[in-house]
């Protein structure tokens, strides 16, 4: 039978924060891995709204062919800015920073990360690194404006000589070793610390997808650093690394800055893929579809994803385009498994349509047009066609906009967790459908745009009638995605302490819907017995208990299933 | 930690038969050159992973029979509060504004850098503040 024993408290006791500072103080001295997250959370948060309003501003300014809305030299700093911000300060941390924080030590039954006060620097750097990069606008010359990926020679100190590009790296360094420390928090998280009975083959999926994460992150940050470093003695020191003149190799840039750039595009998305793939099964009554294929998949795309960096690079004409093209067209493969896993975990069960189901079946649908286009991208004289033009725009905002899609889901789902009190789901789902409605208004159109020639970073266009209202429908999509982000923090307003939401609203699988919301210091009081990927459920649940993996209950007549 | 050790390795050995086709096909400095760091990073850890556990008793996380009651007694040592993280991070703050606004701005960057590592130290070895 089932029973649950006590856990003594952990580490030697001290650090209670009952006893500890409150306010302000306890803010900037927390080493609790919540209050951090929490704060990784609303930072992010905030940054989502920050690169929102860019986003509004420049879809206001393409609404008409000859916008007047913003200068040329000031598009250029937006569209750069947006891109930075989006990619650099919100999705990055808020992946691996904010709802992993959190819920990462919760599911494998540790008292927090690993190095607690090396997470508090974590964050303290991807703070002051956003600060950094958005102080740009407050300096003569105004922000950095050569785009998010900095190409050079357009980043070199002819091309852009303001202190705004200085910003931006500087920025770039501090986010980048906090990412860094992150990654090796998590790392050392899942391999130390995780509960008795909790082997790596019982891990909820949403964990292993941030230990693939944390590996990737590992991999692929430094390089981006050494290549920021490379660029600030570029333009300070007169070094010649990125610079025809003195003997340099621009191109060198873009193999180092996509180095890391793609295996950045699944360190963005597979946290995402892990929570809406814990959402599914939570919210469908059913076990994890092909647990064990599922986190193949996700080792699979981990390790192809360090080499596919130059299918970014197919037009430079330096680069193997076969060797490319393959590995890139192989991470259809795994990511083709995730996705019949995630409706296999749907079929025959009971499907409750709360607002994260409905945000991880958006991810889905949004995720899969995104996907799919990635896959033409991927063949270079698919590419050269479409290189550099709105088709290329619309097929990463698909995917950055499943990715939005797959948080929201993360923050209904995980949000009672964490404050212990229910976001309102009617105006979730009201917001849901602003959001799901407008993500396709506003791509769609783009894929057109792309295929009928339309440049991307380009801040006015020539009078063509059909590129005229495919960007007015664009511009439509971004003000319902704008409409959306409203509905969330009204939402937030709303609900604030309305909705107890007791420890385990939803029914849930995992060791975080044990402990109590918000979890106490340290997390846990007892634990339940391990015995496999969803302890909870096993413990509230012992008549439907998991059986060993392979094995199957016998039916009536005692013939196995 | 076999497993640990496994995901490690695996990751490793896939970057090393990449690498090896990459570079004898592309000729290309640069990307074989960041694939065999990226084969290193997973190798030096997974070995160290996997002479462990070739070398240690299973721990209580990778028995799937464990009780809860094995995992009993001290963790690990958590700091309760800190100041110095954030110290570290503004010196870090500082250090890179030294980038932009003049390396005058080194001197404070250091000394706050120095003065939050000492702290962090001191307050490692006398376990915390209660």
């Amino acid at each position: 039978m089932t029973e649950v024993l006590e856990r003594p408290a952990p580490a030697g006791g001290h650090g209670h924060e009952e006893h500890g500072p409150t306010g302000i103080l306890k803010w900037l001295t927390t080493t609790d891995h919540k209050v951090i997250g929490l704060s990784y959370t609303v930072t992010a948060v905030v940054m989502m709204v920050i690169g929102g309003a860019f986003a509004e501003i420049i879809r206001g300014q393409l609404s008409s062919p000859n916008g007047t809305l913003v200068s040329l030299a000031q598009y250029n700093e937006l569209f750069t800015m947006h891109g930075s911000v989006m990619i650099y300060l919100f999705a990055g941390p808020f992946a691996f920073g904010a709802l992993a924080n959190i819920i990462v030590p919760i599911q494998i039954g540790a008292p927090d990360m690993a190095f607690p006060r090396l997470n508090a620097l974590s964050y303290w750097l991807y703070l002051t690194g956003s600060i950094t990069m958005l102080s740009g606008f407050f300096v003569a010359g105004g922000a950095a404006n050569f785009g998010w990926v900095a190409y050079a020679p357009l980043s070199s100190s002819v091309a852009t000589p303001g202190s705004g590009a200085d910003l931006w790296i500087g920025g770039l360094l501090l986010t980048g070793f906090s990412a860094i420390f992150t990654g090796v928090n998590l790392c050392a998280t899942v391999f130390y610390l995780r509960a008795p009975g909790m082997t790596m083959f019982r891990m909820p999926i949403f964990t292993w997808n941030l230990l693939v994460t944390a590996i990737l992150i590992l991999l692929a940050f430094p390089v981006l650093t050494a290549g920021l470093i490379m660029l600030y003695a570029d333009r300070h020191f007169g070094t010649h690394i990125f610079s025809v003149a003195g003997g340099g190799v621009p191109v060198l840039w873009q193999n180092i800055f996509w180095f890391w750039g793609h295996p950045e595009v699944y360190i963005l998305a597979l946290p995402f893929f892990g929570m809406v793939t814990e959402i599914i099964a939570v919210f469908s009554k059913k076990p994890v579809f092909g647990y064990k294929g599922m986190i193949f998949a996700t080792l699979t795309i981990g390790a192809l994803s360090l080499g596919v960096w130059a299918h970014h690079m197919f037009t430079t004409g330096t680069v193997l385009l076969p060797f490319f093209s393959i590995m890139s067209l192989l991470i259809a493969v795994p990511t083709g498994i995730k996705m019949f896993n995630w409706i296999g975990t749907m079929w025959r069960g009971q499907i409750w349509f709360s607002t994260a189901m409905l945000m991880a079946i958006g991810f889905l649908i949004t995720f899969l047009v995104g996907g799919l286009t990635g896959i033409y991208l991927a063949s270079p004289p698919l590419d050269f066609f479409t290189h550099d033009t709105y088709f290329v725009v619309a097929h990463f905002h698909s995917v950055v906009m499943a990715l939005v899609l797959g948080a929201m889901g993360g923050l209904y789902y995980w949000g009672p967790k964490i404050t212990g009190y229910l976001l309102n789901e009617r105006i979730g789902k009201i917001q849901f459908w602003f959001l799901f409605i407008g993500t396709q208004v506003f791509t769609l159109p783009m894929y057109l745009l792309g295929l009928r020639g339309m440049p991307r970073r380009m801040a006015i266009y020539p009078q063509h009638p059909s590129w005229q209202y495919l960007n007015d429908w664009a511009t439509v999509g971004a003000l319902m995605i704008g409409v959306s982000t409203i509905l969330f923090v009204v939402n937030i307003v709303y609900s604030w302490k309305r909705y107890p939401a007791g420890d385990n609203p939803w029914d849930g699988h995992t060791l975080e819907w044990f402990t109590s919301s918000p979890p106490p210091h340290h997390n846990f009081y007892r634990l339940p017995p391990i015995r496999s990927e969803r302890p909870t459920w096993d413990y509230n649940h012992p008549e439907h208990r998991a059986l060993e993996h392979g094995h199957h209950e016998p039916a009536v007549d005692g013939s196995v299933k | 930690m076999r497993t640990e050790a496994r995901v490690l390795l695996g990751l490793g050995t896939f970057f090393a038969i990449m690498d090896a086709v990459y570079w004898f096909w592309s000729k290309e400095d640069a990307g074989g050159v960041m694939i065999i760091a990226g084969t290193l990073l997973c190798f030096l850890p997974g070995l160290y992973y996997f002479w462990w556990s070739r070398r240690m008793r299973p721990r209580p996380e990778d028995d799937p029979h464990a009780e809860p009651a094995q995992g009993a007694g001290v963790v690990g040592t958590f700091p309760g509060t800190s100041i110095w993280p954030f110290t570290l991070g503004m010196a870090s703050f500082v250090m890179v504004l030294a980038l932009v606004f003049g390396v005058w701005l080194v001197v404070p960057g250091v000394a706050l850098m120095f003065w939050a590592v000492v702290g962090a130290t001191g307050e490692s070895r006398r376990g915390g503040q209660h």
